[in-house]
């Protein structure tokens, strides 16, 4: 295959003449062209085009993913809490390094929607979309229609610190489960977060207070904490209602074990009306009743942080992002420690350790896009051990890429998650796929928590009302289904 | 002729770039919107399968969607009503509210001041209106109100958390912020009116109610009505406001829910593009009928002075 057609010029000419709607005649001059486009300028929306994106250059063992090295590669970041220092100061110089007569060009964002909903629409698409924030684009959507390179050619390359070693094979459990869309490896979490309860570890030294680990000690905490003007555990209502499904349905999990999760996520006949679902619904919403502050429901997370900083809350449920997201406004009498979800029965089917570690941070790259193996590369280089490490020195989270962060120094937070992941062992709560699934069910289930944990609605009602909308999104054929097996 | 066509030519000139400016942005969009809602677009896809009219069969049994209406009906009736009436109040004191007795008409002492104090909601804008009234209604004891009211040792309310109260708090926030332009708008009616019928009602024995009654308010149909459809236009928007102030977005349990923010989910967060697009074309009937409804059943006959 000819490298001369991959030319900056060639490919100016070929994005202009596919702009103004010439997609016939681009596909005209050349194999090499047509080939580079293959994906690219297909034109047709119907067309889920078929896994790996065409190489556009000869692959060998320094350049396994055959990666054109005078391509240019746009990169999009979502400037949001991790910022986008990474990629312009880390993972685009790696690229560079690797091949230097790449031209990069880097789009920082907080608007990743926004900004790149038309694009995909009109067919100039990113090379590699950091796909973050609130308004993240709909990868099911994406997938369907065929915007989303196959990894499975990422995961099977070599990786860049030991070439013996599939890059697959780096990466933590769960990474390969989380990139699948319809069975097809599409997307890459690039982080590791752990979520359970947050407390301030140095008021617990102060007051002499233990970590629970059983309901009764949890409730028997709480009357202490009441005692001391301290409210055992509050979420924001206002704002992040989902930090309490969470909350509900990894408790299910501990109880009833990680199929519990999985029957929800795959919308199986009474998945919600579970008995674990029910009774981890049952102590939550009575926890609340006897020792929350209604008034939560009204506050957002932000202020619900702030005042768990304050020492006015003792467990607040979120995840390992939590200290970076607030460091500005920690005291130094704050030290975040994490603690998993008490057992709440005796016969639990996970034991009181038990965490979940999830991954998040997802990254994508385009199949349709002008440099779908470049893109390729650039997640190969994020995984690199430089690269991973680089990235959990500059915004403090663990990345999915093995025993790369040993020796750095970490806030506590993160060591803290570290300590209870190595505690959990195997036995870790697998994170709900639901949320970005199913978006709909999703957002009920933060009606219906808010309801239940203000006693609007009793535990019985929640779990009805829940298996009703999973029942209605089952049968709704216009929302394309996703399974899991684990 | 020729001196026509060249006046033609001129006028056109100047109308052909608004012309078609507003042809592109405004007419086109909206047409493409009828278009997408028979259609199952999801926003990233070059070309949506045609539906026909399943959305808007679907709307039928979306529960949210006729929450939505319902929270509209309540706005449509409380909104324009309570505004209007607490405008031309305001206005009739501060323009005629002072003299009388006398016959020459003017406003209550202050009356300048008072005109700004109301019009100051008015030039804020919306999202800093939110923002200022998360801070007033917010549940703990750094709320204005529910800090006030902890001091005097009362129980604090959950003004947006308590589904019957979240709707009415928003409401009250609508008001606040729309009644200063009524009073302004209403204020221009009033002294339009010639001051010489107030004077012959005054020395006919008329007290300031029965002259608002039957000099004020007649005289001020036409200003009022506009303010009528403009409110009800407004109580069906209503989007940032309750997207700041509510609870899980339109929440309690939607009982704050507006159908622009069920449309911003559905496409936005849902991806459902095409069925948000339903949404909107019935919003834009509901709209459209309300407007001409209203214009239809408030006609009367112009009163020339």
């Amino acid at each position: 295959m000819s490298q001369s057609t991959g030319m900056p010029g060639e490919m100016n000419r070929r994005q202009l003449l596919r702009r103004i709607g010439l997609t016939a005649l681009a596909a005209g001059p050349g194999a090499g062209l047509l080939s580079a486009c293959a994906t690219a300028g297909s034109g047709g929306a119907d067309a889920r085009t078929p896994a790996t994106p065409a190489a556009t250059a000869a692959t060998s063992a320094a350049n396994p993913l055959g990666v054109d090295p005078k391509k240019p590669l746009e990169v999009v970041i979502f400037n949001g809490g991790n910022g986008d220092g990474y990629a312009t100061g880390l993972h685009q110089p790696l690229y560079r390094k690797a091949y230097p007569q790449a031209e990069i060009k880097h789009v920082p964002t907080q608007k990743i929607g926004t900004q790149l909903r038309p694009r995909f629409v009109s067919g100039d698409v990113p090379d590699v979309v950091n796909n973050s924030g609130p308004e993240a684009l709909d990868m099911a959507a994406l997938a369907a229609e065929g915007h989303l390179a196959d990894l499975t050619a990422l995961f099977d390359a070599p990786s860049i610190d030991d070439p013996g070693k599939k890059v697959r094979d780096t990466l933590v459990g769960g990474v390969q489960e989380n990139s699948l869309i319809d069975g097809v490896p599409h997307v890459l979490n690039y982080t590791v977060a752990h979520r359970a309860l947050w407390y301030n570890a140095k008021l617990f030294a102060a007051k002499g207070w233990t970590v629970p680990k059983t309901w009764d000690a949890f409730l028997a905490l709480g009357e202490e904490a009441k005692k001391a003007g301290i409210t055992l555990f509050a979420y924001p209502g206002q704002v992040g209602p989902f930090y309490q499904v969470w909350n509900l349905v990894y408790t299910a999990a501990k109880i009833g074990g990680n199929q519990v999760i999985v029957d929800i996520d795959n919308l199986a006949d009474g998945a919600w009306t579970n008995p674990a679902v029910l009774a981890s619904v049952t102590a939550w919403a009575d926890l609340q009743a006897r020792y929350g502050d209604k008034a939560y429901f009204g506050l957002d997370h932000t202020q619900t942080q702030i005042k768990h900083l304050q020492d006015k809350v003792a467990f607040y449920p979120c995840g390992s992002w939590l200290e970076n997201e607030m460091a500005k406004d920690k005291p130094d009498s704050f030290e975040y420690a994490i603690a998993p979800v008490p057992s709440v029965t005796a016969t639990d089917k996970l034991p009181a350790e038990a965490i979940m570690v999830g991954v998040s941070e997802a990254f994508f790259a385009s199949a349709k896009g002008p440099n779908p193996a470049g893109g390729l590369e650039y997640l190969r280089i994020m995984l690199s051990r430089e690269g991973a490490r680089g990235y959990t020195e500059r915004t403090k989270n663990l990345t999915v890429v093995n025993g790369v962060a040993e020796g750095l120094d970490l806030p506590p937070a993160v060591r803290s998650a570290a300590k209870a992941q190595d505690a959990a062992g195997r036995n870790t709560i697998t994170d709900a796929r639901f949320e970005s699934w199913y978006k709909e069910l999703f957002d009920h289930s933060q009606t219906q928590t808010n309801a239940v944990m203000a006693g609007r609605v009793t535990p019985e009602q929640f779990c009805a009302n829940m298996q009703k909308k999973a029942d209605e999104i089952k049968k709704d054929s216009s929302v394309s289904k996703q399974t899991r097996s684990a | 002729m020729f001196t026509r066509l060249r006046a033609f030519g001129f006028v056109a000139g100047f109308l052909v770039v608004p012309a078609v400016l507003y042809l592109a942005f405004v007419i086109n969009p909206y047409v493409q919107a009828f278009q997408i809602a028979l259609t199952d677009w999801r926003g990233v896809s070059r070309a949506p399968g045609f539906v026909g009219l399943e959305n808007f069969a679907r709307l039928w049994d979306d529960q949210a969607f006729w929450q939505a209406l319902r929270n509209h009906g309540v706005l449509l009736v409380t909104l324009p009503l309570v505004t209007i009436a607490l405008a031309l109040f305001f206005a009739y004191l501060l323009n005629l509210g002072g003299g009388g007795a006398s016959g020459t008409m003017r406003g209550v002492r202050w009356s300048g001041f008072y005109r700004v104090v109301f019009f100051l909601p008015q030039v804020l804008a919306v999202a800093v209106v939110g923002v200022l009234f998360k801070a007033v209604y917010r549940p703990d004891e750094s709320g204005v109100v529910n800090g006030a009211l902890i001091k005097l040792g009362l129980e604090p309310v959950g003004w947006l958390t308590e589904p019957g109260l979240a709707l009415w708090s928003i409401i009250a926030v609508m008001v606040w912020q729309a009644v200063g332009f009524y009073v302004v708008l209403f204020s221009a009616g009033m002294a339009a009116i010639p001051r010489d019928v107030f004077e012959a009602a005054a020395l006919d024995g008329a007290g300031r109610v029965r002259m608002f009654l039957s000099i004020t308010l007649p005289l001020l149909w036409d200003t009022v009505q506009v303010g009528w459809v403009y409110l009800g236009i407004a109580a069906f928007d209503g989007f940032a406001l309750v997207q700041v102030l509510s609870v899980d977005r339109g929440g309690p349990d939607g009982a704050t829910t507006v159908l622009p923010l069920e449309i911003w989910k559905t496409a936005f967060s849902y991806s459902k593009f095409g069925y948000a697009s339903a949404m909107g074309v019935a919003l834009f009937f509901m709209t459209i009928t309300f407007a001409a409804l209203t214009l239809r059943v408030t006609r009367r006959e112009r009163i020339e002075f």
